[in-house]
């Protein structure tokens, strides 16, 4: 049985205290008026000269105070966004390894029930963390903050394009289907880790194992649809204008490597302090060449979206590209450069998957890599070119991530960390490459 | 000069693999073994120093990805400068999406094809050839194991073998150039 350590315990806490605390500074720093924007941006030109030119000629062109209120606008959307970038994030990996986890038992898998407990444990988090997204968007979804422009009535009005898209993206649709996502995952994450449990108690015909098998056979149908419908709902409608048809495909191939990953690295740490000694480096092995390959089929979808769109070259379908491009250029390539040539070059040699510091290593980019993409996809459209990273946003990771560390390792105690009613744990612990 | 080997044939892969362990425990020298399919495992339990194959692999496809680079140069921007959709071919950096697809076939398609050639260069294989299986059995359901008798005792390893669970066992007069 693992048990938590006090030193962790109070570095989680400590994690969610300072990102709280961060936090609630972000939101208080936020401009009220458009006088307070028009004063931080004298202090901020008084700092660079090059780029106060650029402002002023703005100004004109956007005809004098329109400019400095859609600059209010923004920075008022900042520290929601940065909360909704870290509050998905964080979801995702566990949403991630969920479905890593039911792929597992669809597929009958004998290399990995050893690192069950570890998946069921990162599960965990789907609880909370499902709990506090579904209130981030709710309160998006119902206008109470700006960061769905669908959501504001007023801007719908003048807007013949999402006035055709309504039936779809209204706040009560939006908020029903997030209901029906979160409920249907947080099911399947309940039924599996029971009858998981159970299994252990009473291997008698496996019938548990065989329960376990068919409610993640159904799940994984369920969550294609709900996954991608997701995607659609909880980023593509921030540029409700714009559409990709692999968007789907494209979130998931991000939240499955950021979840393989972090198994990887959860593992690896509890190695490290004696436990697990059971997963031997031919698991470690098998997760990098997920985390290869993972990463290798994301570069292929982000590839697959950017290329057809920069190649037609149809303004409505290209401005996405141009904003980032424009206006995020280095987190834009920095993201291909640590989730595609860094994992490329680091996992490409089979023995260095087997380098508990090259694998750790290379996670921890993929993971910040990962961020970075989630930010690309949210950040563009609520704070446009006013784009930093600042305190909210630090502080918003860090509350995600203490919150996330604390219920993963938490988990962890509940059970014992091998499943030893599973059939085929032998093959699991004697696996061998 | 005719040296003499040992044919011990096995029935059972997991046989096989526990044979080869003693014999080698026992420093005979096994100068091959004839299989009907991939044993996983055999190649490390003979002993046999790991392959080379994924490193020329990886050079093969950086020259695929050079001359695809170079080759779309030539041909798209310096010889015949087109432009294609609004996207004059007058830089290559800025039209690079464009021939990500072809750098990437041709980096598989060079790693793979002369991957492949290597292999068979280096397994002596060519069209044509006449198979060196002494036994066909070993095509079917058999196993064959090749001991180099050497200055050993010939009759102590042949009922060496067959205590490792050899269901048949010859002694071979072999020429030595047929090496």
């Amino acid at each position: 049985m693992y048990t938590l350590s006090n030193r962790l315990k109070l570095f989680s806490i400590i994690l969610m205290v300072v990102g709280l605390v961060g936090l609630i500074v972000g939101f208080g720093q936020r401009p009220g008026s458009i006088q307070e924007v028009k004063e931080m941006m004298a202090a901020h030109d008084a700092h660079g000269g090059g780029h106060g030119n650029q402002g002023h000629s703005e100004e004109d062109a956007h005809g004098g105070d329109a400019h400095y209120e859609h600059v209010l606008h923004q920075l008022q959307n900042k520290p929601w966004a940065s909360l909704y970038v870290a509050a998905f994030f964080f979801f995702m990996i566990a949403l991630g390894v969920l479905a890593f986890y039911a792929i597992q038992f669809a597929s009958q898998a004998g290399w990995s029930p050893v690192l069950f407990r570890v998946m069921e444990a990162i599960t965990a988090y789907l609880v909370p963390g499902g709990i506090i997204l579904f209130i981030v968007l709710a309160l998006s979804g119902f206008h109470v903050n700006h960061l769905f422009v669908w959501a504001d009535p007023e801007v719908v009005a003048h807007d013949a394009l999402i006035q055709g898209k309504s039936g779809w993206l209204n706040s009560w649709g939006f908020i029903i289907r997030a209901a029906i996502f979160l409920g249907g995952w947080l099911l399947y994450r309940h039924f599996a880790v029971k009858y998981s449990r159970k299994q252990d108690e009473d291997t008698e015909g496996n019938k548990w194992y065989k329960k376990s098998f068919k409610i993640s056979a159904g799940f994984l149908v369920f969550f294609i649809y709900t996954e991608s419908m997701m995607s659609w709902d909880w980023i593509m409608s921030f540029d409700p204008h714009w559409f990709s048809t692999l968007f789907g495909w494209y979130v998931f191939a991000s939240l499955f490597v950021s979840g393989i990953t972090t198994i990887a690295l959860i593992s690896i740490y509890l190695k490290s302090k004696g436990y697990l000694e059971f997963v031997n480096n031919s698991h470690i092995h098998d997760l990098a060449k997920f985390m290869f390959g993972i990463s290798i089929f994301w570069t292929y979808l982000w590839f697959s979206q950017f290329m057809l769109i920069w190649y037609s070259n149809i303004p409505e379908e290209v401005t996405y590209f141009i904003t980032r491009i424009e206006d995020y250029k280095l987190p834009f390539f920095g993201m291909l450069v640590m989730n595609f040539i860094f994992p490329l070059l680091v996992l490409m040699n089979s023995d260095f998957k087997r380098v508990n510091w090259f694998v750790v290593m290379a996670g921890i980019v993929i993971l910040c890599g990962h961020y970075i993409d989630v930010y690309n996809m949210i950040m563009p459209a609520t704070v446009g070119e006013s784009w930093f990273i600042g305190i909210s946003e630090i502080s918003a990771v860090s509350l995600f991530l203490g919150l996330f560390l604390f219920v993963v390792f938490r988990a962890l105690t509940k059970a014992p960390l091998l499943p030893k009613g599973n059939p085929y744990i032998e093959e699991s612990k004697h696996f061998h490459y | 000069m005719a040296s003499k080997v040992i044919h011990a044939l096995y029935v059972d892969d997991d046989i096989l693999m526990d044979a080869v362990k003693k014999v080698r425990a026992e420093h005979y020298h096994i100068e091959e073994v004839y299989t009907p399919f991939p044993v996983h495992g055999l190649d490390k339990a003979m002993g046999l120093p790991h392959t080379r194959l994924a490193i020329t692999s990886f050079m093969y496809g950086c020259v695929g990805l050079t001359v695809a680079i170079l080759m779309m140069n030539y041909i798209m921007i310096e010889d015949w400068p087109q432009d294609i959709g609004g996207k004059p071919s007058f830089s290559y950096i800025e039209n690079m999406p464009a021939f990500v697809p072809i750098m990437f076939e041709l980096t598989v398609f060079f790693a793979a094809h002369l991957m492949v050639i290597t292999f068979y260069m280096r397994s002596k294989l060519w069209p044509f050839k006449k198979a060196e299986n002494p036994d066909v059995r070993t095509t079917d359901d058999h196993f064959l194991m090749e001991v180099d008798a050497g200055s050993h005792d010939v009759d102590q390893l042949a009922s060496f073998l067959g205590d490792t669970g050899a269901v048949e066992i010859k002694v071979i007069d072999k020429e030595e150039d047929n090496h």
